[in-house]
């Protein structure tokens, strides 16, 4: 599309476009100088704010967080996705007093912030914080995951279900036989961007206080001073980032690989799915 | 239900300030996410490239992570704020902008090619084909994922209230320390008030989408 937006840039747009690029590539230099030299007055490039990762247990300390972190993120992705495969199932099912009660359950697990939830469960059943952060992410994530899947079965062609039930599948063996495979292979992007967004939500264990990353960091400057909660954030949060940038890449070249091998190729979730997923 | 009653005013007043802080990141952020598709698609490598990055990393940044840095960090370097309202609008909108800078670029890329080969043929210069002919039909096109991104937005601006704003989940935590007996219920009042918010958007979202399939 972008390509037939204007035509190929002739030799007068092409300088009109570098002046741009290096006016605009200056300013945002001129931003960026200006935030070091902020930072350089605080003296947050001193030396001394930055030997205290050459000390073995900030790292431990950092990595005891990022553990906590990833942990958490496993067990709720472990845990959420069979249960939203069988808040799916009910929520398709065929008798009404099942398909109802559960779709309200679900708008209403969907509708809530997780942070709301993680809260909920801490004081509410007076649980520990690693048992709050999870619980709370697998309610929310597995309903995601019920509509994500949910909206793989529909988009697949009727003629799968009625082959299926042609040939004397049950209404359940034909879901699970037929349907859902094709169903999770075309939504393997979508699932695996909500992958992405529950891990990115394990930091809300932050405001449960469950010691995760960015608590540790908060833990690491209260006890060593405050002068060193720059170089300890800047750390923490590129740990963070980098994680998150390489599953959200592993979920781009899970799209390609799938659109080649699979039957009808990775469906594009429906755009609201695939939103509603994202934040 | 009597600690919820007794406490209306303090929900209600949440519940505004959950509100102000939605709507307020909410046009920033649409403001910002479209400037930031336009950037992707132009001519101009250093815009793209700009464009590009910003997405790439916002999105990949948790959002207490942005809140942090806008909270704790910022003013440590010296960008004092008079409110934490306004630290918070600042990670609110910049956050969302980059998934609503991604949602507009899936809508400029659903756009029949010939719309832009015509109004190109036409004589018209990219600004105009951007601003007059495809920016308004993918707009159109992509409000249903925009009206569930701000729901999206409406649930996040809950971590505002781990951060010195008292809006209602602030409150709602506020309110469930005071009462230590009434804990659940005070925390379903607050589930309540946020489900009056983003229930209706979600049927909102629904129905425009039906609207929009038969147009198309």
């Amino acid at each position: 599309m972008s390509s037939v937006l204007y035509d190929v840039p002739g030799p007068k747009a092409r300088r009109v476009s570098l002046i741009a690029s290096i006016i605009g590539g200056l300013l945002i230099l001129g931003l960026l100088a200006w935030v070091v030299m902020t930072l350089a007055q605080q003296g947050i490039f001193e030396a001394r704010r930055w030997q205290i990762f050459t000390r073995a247990d900030v790292w431990r300390l950092l990595g005891n967080g990022l553990g906590s972190t990833l942990s958490a993120a496993a067990l709720a992705a472990v845990i959420a996705f069979p249960l939203g495969l069988l808040l799916c199932l009910l929520r398709i099912s065929d008798a009404a007093a099942i398909r109802v009660p559960v779709r309200v359950i679900l708008e209403f697990l969907r509708g809530m912030p997780v942070v709301l939830m993680m809260l909920f469960i801490l004081l509410g059943f007076g649980t520990s914080a690693f048992v709050a952060v999870v619980a709370g992410l697998v309610l929310y994530n597995a309903a995601v995951f019920a509509e994500i899947i949910r909206a793989g079965i529909q988009s697949l062609p009727k003629g799968q279900r009625e082959a299926g039930l042609a040939i004397g599948l049950t209404s359940y063996k034909s879901r699970m036989l037929i349907e859902l495979p094709q169903a999770i292979r075309r939504m393997m992007p979508s699932l695996v961007a909500q992958m992405v967004v529950l891990l990115k939500d394990t930091s809300l264990g932050y405001i449960v206080a469950y010691g995760e990353l960015l608590r540790a960091v908060q833990v690491m400057a209260d006890f060593l001073g405050t002068q060193y909660l720059f170089p300890i954030f800047f750390v923490a949060a590129a740990i963070y980032i980098a994680i998150n940038i390489s599953v959200s890449r592993l979920a781009v070249w899970i799209e390609r690989r799938g659109s080649k091998k699979a039957a009808g190729g990775t469906a594009k979730a429906q755009p609201d799915v695939l939103e509603a997923a994202a934040p | 239900m009597d600690v919820i009653f007794e406490n209306l005013p303090l929900y209600w007043e949440g519940f505004l300030r959950t509100l102000f802080l939605s709507v307020v990141s909410g046009i920033f952020a649409l403001i910002l996410g479209t400037l930031l598709a336009a950037a992707r698609v132009s001519p101009v490598a250093a815009l793209r490239g700009f464009s590009t990055v910003y997405v790439e990393i916002l999105r990949n940044t948790p959002l207490t992570i942005a809140f942090f840095f806008a909270a704790v960090v910022l003013p440590r370097i010296g960008v004092k704020f008079e409110q934490f309202e306004i630290a918070a609008i600042i990670a609110l909108s910049t956050y969302t902008a980059a998934f609503i800078a991604e949602a507009v670029r899936s809508g400029v890329n659903s756009v029949p090619v010939g719309q832009a080969e015509a109004a190109r043929s036409i004589g018209m210069k990219f600004g105009q084909v951007l601003s007059l002919i495809i920016l308004p039909q993918a707009l159109r096109t992509v409000i249903p994922p925009l009206i569930n991104i701000l729901i999206a937005l409406v649930k996040n601006s809950s971590v505002a209230g781990a951060f010195f704003v008292l809006e209602l989940f602030g409150y709602g935590r506020q309110l469930a320390n005071a009462n230590g007996d009434a804990v659940i219920t005070v925390l379903l009042g607050t589930a309540f008030f946020y489900l009056l918010l983003t229930v209706p958007l979600g049927i909102l979202a629904n129905t425009v989408e039906r609207k929009v399939a038969i147009a198309r």
